[in-house]
């Protein structure tokens, strides 16, 4: 082996041990339960009224990461979830950040509003129903929680129970991340049954 | 989309997680009243809120008959719920699991014909699991008569 080589050869060593030891300069880790962006589909686009009767379209939150929860007054997992939801509201709100809730349950406001004015719930909610359930490929299980990215395209998906720890996670990630396009929700042509159902 | 979005679809909306049926005919006299066993069966995993359920938010077990001018419903009796404990409640939950039994009670009125007849019953019921809820559902149950 020739000098040459040899300080070549002993050049790359040292330069990869450098990088093991001081760390790789990579993107930072992706949230274990965030897809990758390729994989990543637009968000439907809904119009359902919250308590006060206003007309809340997700498409009104582009550009902003949504935690978008289904859930129920009678769903003992979801009330676990909910005050999780309330911190991160709190936490995160002025970072871009929105947590909407959507009711599923069948007595609609009859049931959520004592229910709502009574946890203090401090983001949106809405109430529902089996329109909205199929566009977000026919929800039974409760919670059912979706993380939208700044682009309006759903980052994660997660059925039932799930730990704080992974939506905190999640969350951080999803707001580090710049939005790519200027348009992202709205693609989705509005059913008019949504608006004002029930 | 829709490779993203089958997830939760794993639960479609026909699903039930529980199965009620009659456990023999009944037969009854006119002028009397008889009763009638209805057997359940909650899926391995799952619980249902019994008929009366430790918090206003839960929907309890119910179950109502049509009626069909033959027999008179009359009260339906609940075996003594289950006090469980689960991940997602501070306090246990008064459910039922796995196998159990309802009596419904029936009157034939004096007047009543005699012959067979169907009674039309409607289970009414909210499952859960470990980590998830599910929408109230109705079973029917049928339950064949006759009227002596």
């Amino acid at each position: 082996m020739s000098a040459l080589r040899l300080g070549t050869v002993l050049a790359t060593g040292v330069l990869l041990g450098c990088l093991v030891y001081w760390g790789w300069p990579a993107k930072p880790a992706r949230a274990a339960s965030l897809k990758p962006d390729g994989e990543r589909h637009a968000a439907p686009d809904f119009a359902l009224k919250d308590a006060d009767g206003k007309t809340v379209r997700l498409s009104d939150y582009k550009g902003k990461v949504v935690l978008l929860d289904f859930w129920a007054t009678y769903c003992g997992p979801c009330k676990i979830e909910i005050p999780w939801f309330m911190d991160f509201e709190r936490k995160h709100k002025d970072q871009g950040f929105s947590v909407l809730g959507v009711s599923m349950d069948d007595d609609g406001w009859d049931a959520v509003k004592p229910f709502v004015n009574d946890v203090g719930i401090n983001y949106r909610i809405m109430v529902g129903n089996d329109s909205t359930a199929d566009m977000f490929g026919g929800i039974e299980a409760l919670p059912t929680t979706f993380l939208i990215d700044r682009d309006g395209k759903i980052a994660a998906v997660h059925v039932g129970l799930t730990s704080k720890s992974d939506f905190e996670n999640a969350i951080e990630q999803l707001l580090q991340t710049p939005a790519h396009s200027a348009g992202g929700r709205g693609r989705v042509s509005l059913p008019a049954e949504l608006v004002g159902a029930r | 989309m829709g490779a993203c979005l089958c997830l939760p679809s794993l639960w479609a909306q026909g699903n039930q997680y529980l199965t009620a049926e009659a456990s023999q005919k009944l037969v009854v006299k006119r002028g009397a009243s008889a009763e009638a066993k209805i057997a359940v069966s909650v899926q391995p995993g799952f619980h249902v809120n019994s008929n009366t359920p430790s918090d206003a938010y839960l929907i309890p077990l119910k179950l109502t008959w049509v009626p069909d001018g033959a027999l008179e419903p009359g009260a339906v009796v609940f075996p003594k719920p289950q006090l469980e404990k689960y991940e997602f409640s501070d306090k246990p939950l008064s459910v039922f699991t796995g196998d159990f039994e309802l009596t419904a009670k029936f009157k034939a009125p004096a007047s009543a014909s005699h012959g067979p007849g169907i009674m039309l019953g409607k289970l009414r019921y909210q499952a859960c699991n470990n980590n998830s809820c599910f929408p109230p559902k109705t079973v029917e149950v049928r339950l064949s008569y006759q009227v002596q």
